[in-house]
């Protein structure tokens, strides 16, 4: 065995994502997307290629991928795309080609920055992003002798985004899948769900010594569903060629499938050998023609980043950068997070970050529900952050009142009203409440004269027990500091 | 010959078509004819011609987002030489 | 009773001198002796008939029926109708049920039409002699021993029979204006997108259109004004105002200007040639001016015609694989076999012949040299007759190089193919096109193509109709046919 250290070896990755379209109807055809539907009952002739049938283009698609070309800055939004035949033969394209575009696609150089190894800033080039149809899925596993065919997926609508092969390791490739990941959840085109497979990602991976700028034979690795393994595989991948070719062998291309099982690449079977794809212009299918003016009316759609959210929330928000990390990327909660600082008047957005991450979201979790549920709306909320800014009640109570208004309609003053729970501020009667407890403790009160400073957090929490909680804790310090 | 028998058998191949060792010759023989009346096209300079895909030049018209199809699926499975009450039946394809 | 023409017919109907189903069974009573031996009908449609005459008598009744209702139709097996066997002449779909109506079929039954059978035809419409059916060759009634043209022979002869007043045909590169010519009767192919393709089955996309045959250019009109129009479920049709094209029907055509294009005529043999100079004299006395036309890039049509037809053919034929619908091989030993044997033992040689040719056009290395050479020369005879359409309102020329010929007599595929020399560059240019018998030679029949600028249907079809106004060739009937 050789023990020549591999970093002489450079990693070559380019990613290959494919984004399923969260629109309503399949490409060419009316037919629903819902995901989930009993094998082949959302499938209209046309995906059955009925002889006769013909396609017709869904608007919605054009718009989505104009607006993922405008989110990742491409240089090139076709005024006139096309659509072409892929030709080659499997049970689950039924008409013999799948329509994609080859010559003129939608959108062309884009990119994307992410953070490299060393964590510095990388730009990655994205080479096109074309509108293509998905196809069936086979199940292989119900029969013997059979695969059974389900041709529901057929024909949803795809965007295939291209990269140049700019990344140079694994982390790198995850780095920038989950980057489109955020994009295009972001925009609302893609629900994003890796299990449920509208977003899929082939990785071509080759290597070549150091310095070299020749490109190495690449494979490709097919189809893996979870950011997790797409690390594991490249590496293993990479380790794999790096072996073959220094024991003197050659990589072969050809395409590889991810056992997850078996922690191990193997080459896949392939549905076509060395295929001709005989492309050429779909002539059911006219050139696609829009305008600059339709591009432009899509802008209004391309929502705020994580990356640009993150950056008003610590520099106009003071929000510190790892609580400002946490909300951006979750777009729901940025959602609820942006409405509800629209209404705080002398509440501080601080504060609010600190409920929403801390107390909220404790919440969420123990009632196993979503911020979308809405089970507190942005007014009560805000009613609760100001009734704190305002001292009506203690940071204590605050947490209480919040329980207190889940799944209601009750407003945070209602709640404290309701329930007795304003805080205790009125100097007097918290005198004479810290007077009797005093008095009711001596020995306790005499050993805190003398310096114990246990004692002190045993009156407070003393005074807090008689009021319920309700005493403003730094009143009841002060009063038992000057005793 | 324009066309050879490892290109016929080629063609076959991703065209799906079977052609017989007595066939390939007769077939080759009569693509051969027709290509050769095909090749006349290459009698003219095309240079800056704009190839025709549609003779209107027309563009394709945009189909608002509604789900207007509902399930057919009785129908076309029922259509299937081989398909159950769930899926067509091919025989296995092994990935 | 006079029942020449859906005007008289439909008379006849309204005045109640004769019931739909009276008028039915005139043309069934035909059938039973002449349709076994011209072997025109693939199968008959006698319950949707039914369904048809008890609906259009309801409506004739009560005063509500328009010109059309209770004429009885054929339809080229081509087109898809419903819960109807649906063949394209081919083995591979022998038994394939349509599970829905062509726009065309949809747009007729609409005018309450009845329909009597689906015509015999040249395989997925690929050939010029109707020899190419699987159900066999169609005979023309002038002579049983020569064909009747193709593809849509079978709908040709039955017209030319007096099996039905009217058949529906499609014409790709002539296949309705050739067999017209050799079978003396009126056939029209509309501009390309005017009539709809959903339903057709799909040979060439790009130069595929339904169209219509009858006994005179005023019935083909009524025909094709109901059969045309803006289909949403087509992309590629044409989003014009639906026309009557009758507008021009009693305009004379004084002044007209009328191309003719004398190296055309040279290619004819003497005793063809003489007939059509003298059809083209008699528009030259009916008030026409004749002008002296060039198509300087048309002697490449055929040639750049074979290629995209082929090319387009291939691929619209990869759906017949006999996985969802159509003739599967019995016991096929895996997926390879099982689309191998299916499609080789479905489709005829003249399909397989098309579909290598096109899979060859389109393979690697060949796009460029061929396809898109081929997209090129279609745009410079499509400029070809622009320009000549600048200097006169429409062309008179040749269908056919000659009259119908006797079975088997082309052997080699190419001189079949040059057959189509006349019809194809207007198929190229996707302009309106038809023909009309001018007389017999050696008592065969002879059309004359009239082809009309982009959208002037009403034109040509106004020349035709003063033509036969004049002229008696349009109604001369083959020995034995006689009413």
């Amino acid at each position: 065995m050789n023990n020549q250290p591999s970093t002489k070896w450079e990693t070559v990755i380019g990613l290959e994502i494919h984004t399923q379209l969260k629109t309503k109807s399949k490409l060419f055809a009316a037919t629903n997307t819902a995901y989930g539907a009993s094998p082949n009952s959302q499938v209209s002739f046309l995906e059955a290629a009925i002889p006769g049938t013909l396609p017709v283009f869904n608007e919605k698609v054009l718009r989505y991928a104009i607006r993922f070309g405008l989110a990742v800055g491409a240089k090139v939004i076709a005024k006139e795309s096309t659509f072409d035949r892929k030709n080659y033969f499997y049970p689950d394209s039924p008409k013999g080609y799948q329509i994609t575009q080859l010559n003129h696609p939608i959108v062309e150089h884009g990119i994307l920055v992410i953070k490299d190894d060393k964590g510095n800033d990388k730009t990655i080039r994205i080479n096109r992003a074309h509108i293509e149809e998905d196809a069936g899925k086979s199940v292989h596993d119900k029969y013997a002798e059979y695969s059974g065919i389900d041709l529901n997926r057929c024909g949803t609508p795809l965007i295939e985004i291209v990269s140049e092969p700019d990344m140079s390791s694994a982390k790198e490739a995850v780095a920038y899948m989950k980057e489109i990941h955020t994009i295009v959840t972001h925009l609302g085109i893609c629900d994003g769900n890796l299990q449920e497979g509208s977003f899929r990602c082939d990785a071509n991976v080759s290597i070549r010594p150091v310095g070299q700028t020749e490109l190495g034979t690449r494979t490709e690795l097919k189809n893996i569903n979870s950011f997790r393994f797409v690390e594991k595989a490249i590496n293993l991948e990479v380790k794999r060629q790096i072996k073959l070719i220094e024991s003197g062998g050659n990589v072969i291309q050809e395409t590889r499938l991810y056992d997850a099982d078996k922690n191990e690449t193997r080459s896949m079977r392939s549905k076509e050998e060395a295929n001709d794809y005989r492309y050429f212009p779909d002539p059911d299918l006219l050139p696609v023609v829009i305008d600059q003016a339709y591009i432009d009316n899509e802008k209004q759609y391309i929502p705020e980043f994580p990356v640009e959210k993150i950056a008003r929330y610590t520099q106009e928000l003071a929000l510190k950068s790892d609580d400002a990390n946490i909300i951006a990327n979750d777009k729901p909660l940025s959602d609820y997070f942006d409405s509800l600082i629209l209404l705080l008047k002398k509440a501080k957005a601080t504060t609010a970050a600190n409920m929403l991450l801390g107390e909220f979201s404790a919440l969420l979790k123990s009632k196993e529900a979503s911020v979308q549920d809405n089970n507190i709306t942005i007014e009560q909320f805000s009613g609760l952050l100001e009734s704190l800014a305002e001292n009506k009640i203690s940071h204590k109570i605050a947490k209480v009142v919040l329980e207190k208004m889940w799944g209601t309609n009750y407003s945070a003053t209602s709640v404290i009203e309701k329930e007795g729970l304003a805080q205790v501020s009125d100097s007097g009667e918290l005198e004479s409440i810290v007077k009797e407890i005093i008095n009711n403790n001596q020995s306790q009160f005499t050993a805190y004269k003398k310096g114990d400073m246990k004692m002190f957090n045993f009156f407070v929490g003393q005074v807090m027990k008689q009021t319920k909680g309700r005493a403003n804790p730094a009143q009841v310090k002060s009063i038992l500091e000057k005793s | 010959m324009l066309i050879n028998r490892k290109e016929v058998e080629q063609i076959a191949v991703l065209a799906k078509l079977r052609v017989s060792e007595s066939e390939i010759d007769a077939i080759a023989t009569s693509l051969d004819s027709v290509v050769e009346m095909i090749n006349h096209i290459n009698e003219v300079n095309t240079d800056h011609v704009k190839p025709m895909a549609n003779p209107m030049d027309a563009v394709q018209r945009l189909r608002v987002d509604v789900v207007k199809e509902t399930s057919k699926k009785e129908q076309l499975l029922s259509m299937a030489s081989n398909a159950d009450d769930d899926y067509y039946l091919v025989p296995t394809v092994v990935e | 009773m006079n029942l020449h023409g859906i005007k008289q017919i439909s008379a006849a109907l309204h005045s109640k001198d004769i019931s739909v189903q009276e008028l039915h069974d005139i043309y069934t009573n035909r059938h039973a002796i002449h349709a076994e031996q011209l072997n025109c009908f693939i199968n008959t449609t006698p319950e949707l008939a039914k369904k048809q005459i008890k609906s259009s008598q309801a409506l004739i009744d009560s005063n509500q029926a328009n010109i059309l209702t209770g004429i009885p139709i054929v339809h080229k097996d081509l087109f898809c109708t419903k819960d109807i066997k649906t063949t394209c002449a081919s083995h591979m779909l022998e038994n394939f049920v349509a599970p829905y109506d062509a726009t065309i079929v949809e747009n007729l039954n609409q005018a309450g039409m009845v329909t009597l059978a689906k015509a015999n035809m040249d395989e997925f419409a690929m050939g010029s002699s109707n020899e190419n059916s699987y159900f066999g060759a169609v005979k023309n009634p002038w002579d049983h021993n020569r064909v009747p043209g193709g593809s849509s022979g079978g709908s040709a002869a039955l017209v030319a029979a007096g099996l039905s007043p009217i058949a529906t045909g499609s014409d790709t590169g002539g296949s309705i204006r050739q067999p017209a010519a050799l079978c003396g009767v009126t056939g029209i192919k509309p501009t390309y997108g005017r009539a709809s393709r959903y339903g057709m089955v799909a040979f060439a996309s790009s130069l595929d259109q339904a169209g219509v045959f009858a006994r005179s250019a005023e019935d083909c009109t009524l025909i094709l004004s109901q059969m045309c129009g803006f289909d949403p479920k087509d992309s590629t049709s044409a989003q014009v105002d639906n026309e009557n094209f009758a507008i021009n029907q009693n305009q004379s055509i004084k002044g007209l200007k009328v191309g003719v294009i004398s190296e055309w005529m040279d290619l004819l043999p003497e005793n063809i040639k003489l007939t059509t100079q003298q059809a083209i004299n008699k528009l030259k006395d009916l008030g026409a001016e004749l002008v002296e036309i060039e198509l300087p890039t048309a002697h490449l049509a055929v040639s750049a015609y074979y290629v995209i037809a082929s090319a387009e053919c291939s691929s619209n034929l990869s759906r017949f694989d006999g996985i969802r619908y159509g003739q599967q091989c019995s016991n096929p030993k895996d997926l390879n076999d099982l689309y191998v044997r299916s499609r080789t033992e479905g489709f005829g040689e003249e399909v397989k012949r098309r579909i290598m040719v096109g899979t060859w056009a389109l393979s690697a290395g060949f796009y460029d040299a061929y396809y898109r050479k081929a997209q090129k020369i279609r745009r410079l005879i499509s400029e070809d007759f622009k320009n000549a359409f600048k200097n006169v309102d429409c062309i008179a020329s040749p269908v056919s190089p000659e009259i119908a010929f006797e079975f088997n007599a082309k052997k080699d595929p190419v001189s079949m193919y040059q057959a189509d020399v006349f019809t194809i560059p207007s198929s190229l240019a996707g302009l309106p096109c038809m023909s009309m018998p001018i007389g017999l030679v050696d008592n065969l029949p002879v059309g004359l193509q009239l082809i009309g600028k982009n959208l002037s249907e009403s034109t040509i079809l106004n020349v035709a109709h003063q033509y036969q106004q004049d002229t008696n060739f349009h109604n001369l009937v083959a020995e034995g046919y006689h009413e």
